[in-house]
């Protein structure tokens, strides 16, 4: 028997592409612009959004019978955040130096609103082996858009990958800078993602005629 | 029909519930974690230091090296010889300066009174280093770090640290390539206690000109540079005195 039913295997693959939280259901942009200006954070956000929104899920869906509808926002803002502390202070006193590149990131992925709005539409009405395989696939959805960003920004930026020269020496004048080729300044600010968002949106769509919309 | 998770009744005690559930959580890990991470802070204190003065693992280019956490304490007795605290015009040794909070220190001084700031002096290779530490504001968040400088108040290292600036942008302070700079301005600008500013537009990406007074500013993080401008500036004028006293200029 097959470990992932037809029917899981789509709730992990949806979110890669045709359900993309990014570029489909336009969610999570705020820190798709903020963090994605070089390739390392962007893929430390992406698995800390996996793990947060994987876990998130689980939890959120083990109590979908007990929370009031009345405050059931206050308590998935209240589970996501517990969880993000909790991971925040286990790594502050055991890894110390990973929670220091964390940092930053943990106010961001508390707002995230791909987790909410995973929280509110799936988790709260289905179990959670299935919550879970939505949580991972839309939190991979959005780390794959996270990390296509931040590799086109960083290369065009700064001419680095993981901080690695690949296009020489722009100061020394080495690799294509020697022949004249200069680094795009406008790629590192946050409007130079959304820009790089715009194009993958139009790339799917171009690709898949049924996602665009009828006016 | 209503089911029983639509009382007003049962919101109230599932809310009451949750937090008293929540809190205890928090709490105990955090005072359980709490003796663990106030180490890893010290050890990052003494690491910061040493970096600043020179004392790390850097290779020639690339990323920045600590001293391991394992061996930091060691290391750190070795090379910072003496701690002093000023306050006003009393100057004292105390062993434990480099722990002081500067934060605090600085919401003194604003506020009228005489703040005790910590200076730690390091040996290393004959050479003397005052290792002076550093607190301002950058774009988001907090900013700090520590400064050393030699004898003629030439800036023989230094190392920035931040809270929130953004990743890619304003985070970049702590990058190489950055602080690498500030190595050989001098913080007096003719007799002038001057400081160092981040600055765009000085047409000098790779720092030769060390007489300016001015280091590259990093694209994209202008407020973050701007911070780190002020916070040198004003960390000056508070040891204005003591460095006087150690200049033999």
């Amino acid at each position: 028997m097959a470990l992932l039913s037809k029917k899981d295997t789509n709730l992990i693959l949806d979110p890669l592409a045709d359900n993309n939280p990014i570029t489909i259901q336009v969610l999570g942009i705020c820190s798709a612009l903020a963090i994605t200006a070089e390739l390392k954070p962007s893929v430390v956000m992406a698995l800390s959004v996996i793990f947060v929104l994987g876990a998130g899920n689980v939890v959120i869906s083990l109590m979908r019978n007990i929370i009031p509808s009345k405050i059931r926002i206050i308590v998935q803002l209240i589970v996501v955040a517990t969880l993000v502390i909790i991971v925040d202070q286990v790594l502050k006193a055991f890894a110390y130096e990973l929670s220091k590149t964390l940092a930053v990131f943990v106010g961001l992925i508390i707002t995230n609103c791909i987790i909410m709005g995973r929280f509110e539409a799936f988790a709260l009405g289905n179990g959670p082996w299935k919550s879970f395989l939505d949580g991972i696939g839309n939190a991979l959805g959005y780390g794959v858009i996270l990390v296509i960003v931040g590799f086109f920004r960083e290369l065009l930026g700064s001419g680095t990958l993981f901080g690695f020269k690949v296009l020489g020496d722009p100061i020394a004048k080495t690799g294509v800078y020697s022949i004249g080729y200069e680094n795009n300044g406008f790629m590192i600010i946050p409007p130079a993602a959304l820009i790089v968002v715009g194009v993958i949106i139009w790339v799917q769509r171009s690709r898949n005629r049924s996602l665009i919309e009828e006016n | 029909m209503a089911t029983k998770t639509d009382k007003n009744v049962y919101t109230v005690l599932f809310a009451t519930g949750m937090v008293v559930v929540v809190g205890s959580i928090l709490a105990f890990l955090a005072s359980a974690l709490k003796p663990r991470i106030q180490e890893n802070e010290r050890f990052e204190k003494q690491q910061n230091i040493l970096y600043a003065m020179g004392v790390n693992e850097n290779e020639d280019e690339g990323s920045v090296n600590f001293i391991s956490t394992e061996e930091v304490e060691e290391v750190f007795s070795q090379y910072i010889t003496r701690q002093l605290v000023i306050k006003g015009d009393s100057i004292v040794e105390d062993g434990e300066a480099y722990l002081i909070d500067l934060k605090k220190q600085l919401a003194i001084a604003k506020s009228g009174d005489t703040p005790s700031l910590p200076v730690m002096i390091g040996e290393k290779d004959g050479k003397t280093f005052y290792i002076i530490p550093m607190y301002g504001k950058g774009l988001w968040d907090a900013i700090w770090g520590h400064i050393a400088l030699d004898e003629n108040l030439v800036v023989q290292g230094v190392y920035f640290d931040h809270k929130g600036e953004t990743p890619g942008l304003g985070a970049n302070i702590k990058a190489r390539y950055f602080m690498d700079d500030f190595a050989g301005e001098s913080i007096l600008d003719g007799t002038r206690y001057a400081g160092i500013e981040v600055a765009k537009g000085n047409n000098d990406p790779l720092n030769q000109d060390k007489e300016d007074n001015q280091v590259d500013a990093l694209a994209g993080a202008t407020i973050t540079g701007n911070g780190v401008s002020a916070m040198i500036s004003e960390t000056v004028n508070l040891y204005k005195d003591y460095l006087q006293s150690i200049s033999t200029q």
